[in-house]
């Protein structure tokens, strides 16, 4: 379908399957129980995962792709965020402008920004692009604050502009009239599911990005970010130029970055410098390696692995321990919170280290590769239970 | 390589799947029957306390977090009671609010805009928050304001001590009992003038971002009208830990005084860095040379230690405080925790108890209820004197301590003793002050 393998088709229709029900998978815990702590499926969280699912799969045809690592980008995502607010603040409230607006003035951004640091490669593009992403956040920080509005944040004020808003134009984000956090709740027993508009248009954009990037994958382009991974010097005494190409993919996957910069800021009217910050460029790079890098899937399941962790486990405090805990014995319940305590709350930060540390310790493939060993494990299983059956082995190939 | 089988079939299926998909959302748009965002329904009701649990301002977190769980307890009916006794409104009982048992959530804000307004959304969203509160810096406290503002619940801002806050970034649905940079500079300029007389030279340092400007602003004004002169402001970056670069300037200049607006980290290393340079044995223009720091804090001060010796600025509120209500908090709060409260925690507990008494006022938990009976307060008896939550800007008037550090500290939190208490009507100010115009608070928002 749509000039895709049948593998790629069906990895297309998984992930649309998974966005598609997210709000039935992610709120698995009925409500007012004391597991519902871990329900992730509310508005805010599922938009932020397929939003920062867009930015790892872009990253991911920069990084996957050509193994260019590039630390810095979180300023296009920056570049995004703050475009989409000007287009809220001068036009109207419609996310239609201010999402196309984002695309392309990141993808300037990129041309700019890749055309520079791509002279260089290894460790020495890397701290190219870190420095372009501090520059431009130091400068969105306080130079820039007449268009930034420094550390405030960019927001949308009532006295602005907006040239193209009605009497009657609704005066939050929406999509010609629908509005992006409108949400209707379905309860189901003690269960009780959101479906939120903002999110269902997050997450059509991500599958069209999605399958714009698995398109790259395949493509003789994409063959050829490849062999710059393998080897670019050899490409370059073959007589090619590859700096083409690179450029193109660092274009590319600023674009993807301003794309959901400019997503984030439709879901949620402002933007703030701190999504510039060094920070959240290596945020990026955690998703990519942890889902695994150079995969199709694997950015936005480390997207969705990070995130969560960032929204839930932070959010776990003394309080909601000692209920966990309520039915040990008084010195026992005290004990089992102070041992668990480093890891919750705003100890987020070393529960999410140490997976990562596991993970590329033991899955060097990210999270994929350990979906890929249960399968072959399972599948193993399996054909080892039809051959005691039909008693017969077959020769290792 | 690619293998690019459209067919007229193929592409209708896939148009007829995508209108599909993009018509699908429209079905969503219904609303609930609730009056009002998170109308709480049960026998309790969930209050969220944002605060920057990592980050520059982590101490001040954890010390606001303490405030609001001593709070919480208070509320309903634990402990005994802080400053509920001494609250001139007698509304609450002890009780929860309105006969419902007060529980809350906590997040994380990071002290970034973004990382602030995801986990209040969450609040909001997910635990069904009816009112957000904390933070520690004034770019995170507008950013959540607005936000609170849209999503229709009430927020009480933690420490934020920006001019815009409650300026050109004011909404219906926030409050602040916190002062701002134009009450310290109003009640630090008369001390000024009375210790070191009216004819100085100031050198600002300022942290180079929305609060730094509005305090030099503010602090410039105030000090040119007692008639020093401005020798020179410079803006330091947010990220800087050594500001030796930055004083060495300062010796040549002929300034003898040095204004440091700066706060937290950044405060502690720029003090320490002139006191090293010897800028407070220099003598200039014949007079002793002096620093200023226009916002302080007793967190701030322990972290500068014997420099902030004989150094002048302002502060919200004091556990040194000899009134009722003060001595009670203190005495509550070092119950449970073992020393005394900052000035963040105090204006928490406070920001925490006022709203509980305006909803039980109220006798609702719909936020345009709650703000009209936060609008015009009078209140007294919780540690700062007779306040005023002014309708037109929701700021509370109340009085300004200014505060010097002590030659004699007694133990490691008596770092701070106050010079003057500057009466309320000697800060307030128009609402429509150029400094803070600009903005509007809009009409308050109930959400659903």
């Amino acid at each position: 379908m749509l000039g895709l393998t049948k593998r790629d088709t069906i990895l297309l229709l998984v992930v649309a399957a998974l966005t598609l029900f997210a709000p039935f998978i992610l709120n698995p815990f009925p409500e007012g129980s004391a597991m519902a702590q871990f329900n992730a499926g509310y508005p805010d969280l599922m938009q932020r995962f397929v939003i920062f699912g867009i930015f790892a799969v872009g990253f991911n045809i920069l990084f996957g792709l050509t193994g260019y690592l590039s630390f810095g980008h979180a300023a296009f995502l920056g570049v995004g965020s703050y475009s989409a607010v000007w287009m809220f603040k001068l036009l109207s409230m419609n996310v239609l402008p201010a999402i196309i607006l984002a695309v392309i003035v990141s993808g300037l951004f990129a041309v700019i920004i890749g055309y520079v640091s791509l002279r260089r490669s290894g460790i020495y593009f890397s701290i190219l692009t870190l420095a372009f992403a501090q520059m431009s956040f130091a400068l969105a920080y306080s130079v820039l604050t007449p268009i930034t509005n420094g550390e405030t944040g960019l927001q949308v004020y009532t006295d602005d502009p907006q040239y193209l808003m009605g009497p009657d134009s609704p005066t939050v984000t929406n999509l010609f009239g629908l509005e992006m956090r409108a949400t209707y709740t379905l309860d189901l027993g003690p269960w009780s599911f959101d479906f939120n508009a903002g999110y269902y248009m997050c997450a059509l954009i991500m599958l069209i990005a999605v399958y714009l990037s698995i398109r790259i994958f395949r493509s003789p382009f994409g063959l050829m970010l490849k062999a710059v991974k393998s080897n670019q010097q050899r490409m370059n005494f073959t007589g090619l130029n590859t700096r083409p190409y690179t450029l193109a993919a660092f274009v590319i996957s600023g674009m993807y970055a301003g794309l959901a910069g400019g997503l984030m800021a439709s879901m949620d009217p402002l933007a703030g410098a701190e999504r510039m910050q060094w920070t959240a460029s290596g945020e990026v790079v955690l998703m990519t390696i942890l889902g695994g890098a150079g995969t199709l899937i694997g950015p936005i399941l480390g997207a969705g692995f990070i995130k969560y962790f960032e929204n839930i486990f932070s959010k776990i405090n003394d309080t909601v321990l000692h209920q966990w805990f309520a039915f040990m014995p008084d010195g026992l319940e005290d004990f089992m919170v102070f041992l668990v305590h480093p890891f919750i709350g705003k100890g987020w930060h070393l529960t999410l280290g140490i997976l990562f540390m596991l993970v590329v310790i033991f899955l060097p493939g990210g999270l994929v590769e350990g979906g890929q060993r249960i399968a072959a494990w399972v599948r193993g299983r399996k054909s080892a239970k039809a051959d005691t059956a039909t008693s017969k082995t077959e020769p290792a190939e | 390589m690619t293998n690019s089988n459209f067919t007229r079939r193929g592409l209708l299926r896939t148009g007829a799947a995508t209108g599909a998909g993009v018509a699908l959302p429209t079905i969503f748009t219904a609303s609930s029957a609730a009056a009002f965002t998170n109308e709480p329904t049960g026998g309790t009701v969930t209050l969220g306390f944002n605060v920057p649990q990592t980050g520059p301002y982590a101490d001040e977190g954890a010390d606001e977090l303490r405030a609001y769980e001593l709070a919480v307890e208070h509320l309903n009916g634990g402990g005994d009671g802080g400053m509920m006794p001494t609250f001139s409104s007698q509304a609450l009982d002890g009780s929860g609010i309105l006969g419902k048992k007060v529980e809350f959530v906590t997040g994380d804000t990071q002290t970034k805009s973004d990382a602030a307004r995801a986990s209040a959304k969450s609040m909001i969203e997910k635990d069904g928050a009816i009112m957000i509160t904390g933070g520690s810096s004034s770019g995170v406290a507008v950013a959540v304001q607005g936000l609170c503002q849209e999503a229709g619940v009430i927020f009480m801002s933690g420490l934020t001590h920006s001019n815009d806050t409650t300026g050109k970034d004011k909404k219906a649905n926030g409050f602040r009992h916190f002062f701002n940079a134009y009450m310290s500079a109003a009640a630090l300029t008369p001390v000024l003038e009375k210790l070191y007389g009216g004819d100085r030279k100031a050198y600002h340092l300022t942290a180079d971002y929305t609060w730094g400007w509005t305090m030099e602003e503010s602090i410039v004004a105030g000090t040119e009208s007692i008639g020093w002169e401005t020798v020179n402001k410079v803006k330091t970056p947010l990220a800087s830990t050594d500001f030796s670069s930055y004083i060495a300037p300062v010796l040549n200049s002929g300034a003898d005084v040095l204004i440091l607006n700066h706060y937290g980290g950044n405060m502690v290393n720029s003090l320490t860095n002139a006191v090293q340079f010897g800028l407070r044995e220099k003598q200039v223009n014949g007079k002793n040379f002096e620093i200023v720091v226009p916002l302080y804090s007793r967190l701030m001060a322990k972290g500068a230690g014997e420099n902030v010796k004989g150094i002048l600025g302002s502060t919200n509120w004091h556990w040194s405080l000899q009134d009722d209500a003060s001595k009670a908090f203190v005495k509550s709060f070092g119950t449970k925790y073992g020393f005394p409260p900052s000035q963040a925690a105090h204006t928490c507990y406070v920001q925490t108890l006022l709203y509980a008494d305006a909803v039980t006022r109220a006798k609702s938990f719909n936020p345009c209820a709650v703000a009209e009976a936060l609008e015009g307060f009078e209140f007294d008896g919780l540690g700062n004197g007779p306040t005023l939550y002014r309708a037109a800007d929701h700021q509370c008037f109340k009085d300004v301590l200014v505060v010097r550090g002590k030659e004699n500290p007694t133990s490691e939190f008596d770092l701070l003793e106050i010079v003057e208490v500057t009466p309320a009507a000697q800060v307030t100010y128009p609402p429509d002050h150029p400094m803070f115009a600009g903005g509007q608070l809009g009409k308050c928002n109930p959400g659903a």
